[in-house]
């Protein structure tokens, strides 16, 4: 198969993979593109394949078939910590943090791949390891402000509450300066407030620091308000993609969401 | 009172290498998840090659112990790769029998090579002894302590402050976290079999200056075990505490219980202490506690 033209223009193409484990096909002939400037998010029933999606993605998965590519270069056979590397961050559905470390050094940890002098060297002398850790420290620093964490920054994240966790996730990848970020149900379990504060940063994110974003979420409301792109996945398979606008009169859509009753509507695209 | 301090002070200073070497298992075991049940093995050979390249081939001291190290590099890199990498995902007893099985292949090794006897290396560490008022210190000894100390900041450092220990932390915390902030698991697997391994060599090395070289270092090596157990499987401030508790613990009750009993306690009491510690605190004093939910 040869590389779809569009590939070049978008942050993200995923072009037609498969996923089965064992018997069970989590994903079927998925596609899915992302532009430079666009915030998808992907919705669906439980079970639906959206995290199977986004795992592929970002390399935790390997589909049997299909390619993706990233930025115009392909990364299908890349593991995941390279994708990291060239960009590609996440956040998890349940909170994958080094609990055991502070908000600060959780940042930090992510800032690996960007160290080239090693800070043993810059507390043994002042020279350019110690500016790197300066820069470092003002990137962290900044997303500290950025996602008002300040409170939090010398607290153990084990100890802290949920939402601020999903917090410092979101703050941990943006730490890795990504060119397009992933969030797993970043909102999942908060209460209204909070909602309103991720959806909040998600915008900012995006227009201030103009990073393309990939979000699964289950409030239909946030995915309306927030997302230029909605892709609707149902076992495993695409059943639309579109507009929230589209998305949301499609009847394969309200089928999936509904249960069985075919909604006498006409003209509908699919 | 200058007996027991006496006792206490060298009880210090051979926990010191017993907390080295610990620390060397809690790496493993933090970062991979496998338990190396083969430390006191990899201790025991790294004396062994010290030996050939020290004694057999008499070359200088420093060349010889930057082979030795260069060669324990090599191996806990071999091992990490040939033996534990293809295991990774399968259950935690077959690696463990992997690193079980991997003590008799060394003390295969080590049998077959430089035979059953005892050597000794020549003194490179003056013999008389240091004198604190009534306390009296080996020089063996007292080197053993300040090296074994310098490694144990050394790496301290390492976690604290190189891009390499700050991933390794990462990945001792959480596999999918790192992996997805950029940071290869691979790498840090093999990087703590590395360690692991170096750390057992100076280990070795250091407990053979005055231990001799003999296959038993390999059980000597094995009181890494109680150490790690009580400081906590986790924790490497636990395996520093726990290696200084067992020093001492063995050295003032050997010191008071051997006259009694005819000699051997120190062998045995850590391995009590042991079996008491799992009795009492299964998690060790530092270790995680694991709540299982119902």
């Amino acid at each position: 198969m040869q590389q779809p033209e569009t590939t070049r223009k978008s942050t993200l193409a995923v072009d037609n993979i498969f996923l089965s484990f064992g018997g069970i096909q989590a994903l079927k002939g998925v596609s899915l593109e992302v532009g430079e400037k666009e915030i998808v998010a992907i919705i669906g029933p439980n079970g639906a394949g959206k995290t199977s999606l986004l795992n592929s993605i970002n390399g935790f998965y390997r589909p049997q078939k299909g390619r993706i590519f990233f930025n115009g270069l392909e990364v299908t056979n890349l593991s995941s910590h390279r994708r990291a590397q060239l960009g590609l961050a996440r956040t998890f559905q349940n909170i994958e943090l080094y609990t055991g470390m502070t908000t600060l050094d959780n940042l930090m940890a992510a800032r690996h791949i960007h160290m080239k002098y090693n800070f043993l060297w810059g507390a043994l002398y002042f020279g350019k390891a110690h500016d790197e850790e300066i820069r470092h420290r003002r990137v962290v620093e900044d997303i500290i402000d950025f996602l008002e964490m300040e409170a939090i920054r010398k607290k153990v994240v084990g100890a802290l509450p949920y939402g601020k966790r999903k917090l410092v996730e979101l703050g941990r990848a943006l730490a890795l300066e990504p060119k397009l970020l992933l969030l797993d149900e970043p909102m999942a379990g908060m209460n209204t407030e909070e909602k309103e504060d991720m959806a909040r940063f998600i915008l900012d994110i995006y227009e201030e620091k103009g990073i393309p974003v990939v979000l699964i979420e289950h409030d239909m409301g946030v995915v309306m308000d927030i997302a230029d792109k909605v892709v609707v996945l149902d076992f495993g398979e695409k059943i639309a993609d579109g507009s929230s606008k589209e998305v949301k009169s499609n009847p394969r859509v309200i089928k999936a969401y509904l249960g069985e009753e075919e909604p006498a509507q006409t003209g509908t695209k699919v | 009172m200058t007996t027991f301090l006496q006792l206490i002070l060298s009880g210090i200073m051979v926990g010191a290498i017993y907390s080295l070497v610990a620390i060397g298992v809690v790496l493993i075991f933090k970062s991979t998840g496998i338990f190396n049940i083969a430390q006191g093995a990899i201790l025991m050979l790294g004396a062994y090659i010290l030996f050939a390249f020290l004694v057999q081939l008499a070359w200088p001291l420093w060349i010889a112990l930057i082979i030795t190290f260069l060669l324990a590099i090599a191996a806990g890199y071999l091992i990490e790769r040939f033996a534990l990498r293809p295991l990774i995902g399968q259950s935690f007893l077959a690696a463990f029998m992997v690193t079980l099985a991997m003590i008799g292949l060394l003390e295969g090794l080590v049998t077959l090579v430089w035979g059953t006897f005892g050597r000794r290396y020549p003194e490179f560490i003056p013999t008389d002894p240091i004198r604190l008022g009534p306390l009296v210190l080996s020089q063996e000894y007292t080197w053993s302590f300040f090296i074994a100390a310098g490694l144990i900041v050394a790496f301290y450092f390492f976690f604290k402050y190189h891009r390499l220990g700050l991933a390794m932390r990462a990945v001792a915390e959480d596999h999918q976290a790192a992996q997805s902030t950029g940071i290869s698991i691979k790498t840090a697997f093999s990087l703590s079999w590395v360690i692991g391994a170096v750390i057992a060599t100076a280990g070795g090395i250091l407990l053979a200056t005055s231990a001799g070289v003999t296959i038993s270092l390999g059980t000597v090596g094995l009181k890494a075990l109680p150490v790690v157990l009580l400081g906590g499987l986790e924790s490497i401030p636990g395996a520093i505490v726990g290696g200084l508790i067992i020093g001492i613990v063995e050295k003032v009750a050997g010191g008071y219980l051997d006259p009694m009993v005819g000699g051997g306690v120190e062998e045995v009491v850590p391995f009590v202490l042991m079996v008491i510690i799992l009795l009492v605190k299964p998690y060790g004093l530092f270790g995680q506690v694991r709540i299982e939910r119902i």
